[in-house]
């Protein structure tokens, strides 16, 4: 046996030491990530079959109606949606998992601040969404959209934004959530409605002044027609189905400029990290 | 005068009506090793959360290495390991990425880590086992592991809670050789509760807890003292006449039990040779135990801790209010 124990003295908390937590809560959601290859799959298998079973299928029906465009390159900005936030979501049951088996409270009753565990898991959530967005941006050459670096950088920004905001939004749910079934059950509830009336799936032009307004109101929206608009922006759509296919958001007449939609997005973000930040100081 | 590790004073936890903690006091020296003995129920789990800074006290104070549990929070968990009754390790991630995710979260100086790790995971045998995932291991390898990580930071107080629960009598007599190592070799106090009487005969002192409530605190042998008697048992060919003489000769109640006359008398080693010489009966053997810390819980509170955790069975939801 060594003789010597070595002394590990702690320092007090710094901000570089709630970095390194950040850091390393980050770094855990990717290892969890790349070693559960069945979520993987699966997570990618859904907006697969979306675009390339559904999408070809309704396609067919569309064709005549939007001459010059294949349905696909319609869909393929909402279905990377569908992936990050599916994925983000995902990301941020894992809280509720570490409850139910313990390792939350590994996590909650180390010295560091709770803002520094939320944001890791947050920031770790967006960038394994991000990852799975990538696979979805490799395939864009399948469904018409050109690989240019340009679009593919916005995308990647806005796909990002987008992830972080929706795992804060995951995190902010499972904060008080004590199991798995009442999260999911919760989640499915939250999303699903919100993915049907983001834009996602059909164009948001022309519809009923009722599911108008519910699709002004809906948060994800502002993340959707930014993708939308970068990826109708690189490919050549004759002017009438641009129109239809991507009429952008009007409040009142006005029409919502980009940087304010990502404004938007950025913002119900920071909201809602401080909200979830909040949930778990009042926990302890 | 060195600050005590824990410093205790009327500490209080209520869950609604229900008095889960009804103001304990109690302080702990640095170095010492310190029991919480008790039924399940009896308020150990929630007394220990509160010390872990895990749960606000209702009321009364706590001071855990020198800092106020409730205003220092952050002082307190810097310098405490736990180990707690349910497992807190990712069963997804290596021993080693369980470990190296506690070093960054305590901040453990970067220098430091590699060689700390080795040292604490050497320590309970599981260095050739680091690469393995966590839900490959049993259930004394995830306690072992759990005790390396509690001590990785090189805590003041290292708080375990029932460590080795559910374990069988192998795994829990190595956890205890662990121990015994870690306070010879790194400077340490530790809090600790259980059930097993026997385990708690490892402390240096132990506080036996009922219905939330320290009942006596002090050394183990001290308690065994307290009770006064020891308990002797002989074997004789004719026990029926051993029990009238002991009647008759020295006014002892004597009974068979395991198949011996048996008797509690003060100092029993002195009572023997009194035994045999004013008995008058052929002996073939004598025994003199020293009561048992099972004798102690019977004398303070009336009953056996197994009688105990019966009646303490609606308790279990108060455990699961501190566990959250």
């Amino acid at each position: 046996m060594s003789a010597e124990a070595i002394a590990v003295r702690v320092p007090g908390r710094s901000f570089g030491h709630d970095l390194r937590a950040v850091k390393v809560v980050l770094h855990r959601e990717m290892l969890r990530f790349v070693s559960d290859r069945t979520r993987m799959l699966s997570m990618l298998l859904q907006p697969v079959l979306w675009l390339f079973v559904m999408g070809t299928g309704l396609g067919s029906l569309v064709q005549g109606a939007i001459p010059g465009i294949d349905y696909r390159t319609f869909m393929y900005p909402g279905m990377i949606s569908m992936t990050v936030i599916m994925t983000g979501m995902f990301s941020a049951a894992s809280i509720v998992w570490d409850r139910e088996f313990g390792f939350l409270r590994e996590m909650l009753v180390a010295p560091v601040s709770r803002g520094a565990i939320v944001v890791g898991k947050c920031l770790g959530g967006a960038i394994v969404a991000v990852g799975q967005g990538i696979v979805i941006l490799a395939m864009a050459g399948l469904v018409g959209v050109p690989y240019s670096p340009p679009l593919m950088l916005t995308l990647l920004f806005e796909m990002f934004l987008a992830a972080f905001t929706i795992t804060a939004f995951g995190v902010t749910l499972a904060a008080r959530m004590k199991n798995m079934q009442t999260f999911f059950g919760l989640m499915q509830m939250a999303i699903m409605p919100m993915i049907f009336l983001s834009g996602a799936m059909f164009p948001l032009a022309n519809l009923p002044s009722w599911l108008h307004v519910l699709t002004t109101v809906n948060p994800l929206t502002y993340a959707v027609d930014p993708m939308r608009q970068a990826v109708f922006a690189a490919v050549s759509v004759p002017p009438e189905v641009d129109a239809m296919l991507n009429p952008g958001v009007q409040w009142f007449g006005w029409q919502v400029p980009i940087p304010v939609e990502l404004g938007l997005v950025a913002a119900i973000g920071a909201a809602l990290l401080g909200v979830a930040i909040a949930q778990f100081r009042r926990a302890d | 005068m060195t600050t005590p590790a824990v410093a205790v004073q009327g500490l209080k936890k209520t869950y609604g009506k229900v008095e889960a903690v009804k103001g304990v006091s109690f302080e702990v020296a640095p170095g010492e090793v310190f029991g919480f003995l008790g039924p399940n129920g009896a308020g150990k789990t929630t007394t220990i959360s509160m010390l872990c800074t895990l749960i606000h006290p209702t009321g009364g104070q706590a001071r855990v290495a020198g800092h106020d549990v409730v205003t220092a929070r952050d002082q307190v968990r810097a310098n405490i390991g736990l180990v707690f009754q349910d497992p807190t390790l990712d069963s997804y991630l290596t021993a080693e990425q369980n470990l190296r995710f506690h070093a960054e979260l305590y901040g453990v100086p970067k220098s430091l880590v590699g060689e700390r790790l080795r040292q604490v995971m050497e320590m309970v045998a599981l260095w050739d086992r680091k690469d393995a995932k966590v839900m490959t291991f049993s259930g004394g390898m995830k306690r072992r592991l759990e005790i390396a990580r509690g001590l990785l930071h090189s805590p003041r107080v290292l708080f375990l809670d029932e460590p080795t629960v559910g374990l069988d009598p192998q795994t829990r007599s190595a956890i205890w050789g662990y121990i015994n190592k870690l306070r010879h070799r790194e400077d340490i106090t530790i809090f600790m509760t259980t059930h097993y009487m026997d385990e708690a005969e490892y402390c240096d002192r132990i506080a036996i807890m009922d219905h939330g409530e320290i009942v006596v605190v002090d050394s183990p042998e001290a308690l065994k003292a307290s009770v006064g008697k020891d308990r002797v048992q002989i074997h004789t060919p004719d026990e029926g006449a051993a029990i009238l003489a002991l009647r008759e000769c020295f006014g002892l109640e004597a009974a068979v039990h395991e198949g011996a006359v048996t008797f509690a008398v003060a100092s029993g080693e002195e009572f023997v040779p009194r035994l045999f010489a004013e008995l008058g009966l052929p002996i073939q053997s004598v025994s003199v135990s020293r009561p048992s810390l099972d004798d102690v819980f019977m004398n303070y509170t009336g009953s056996t801790i197994r009688d105990a955790e019966e009646s303490g069975a609606g308790n279990q939801w108060m455990k699961a209010m501190a566990r959250r």
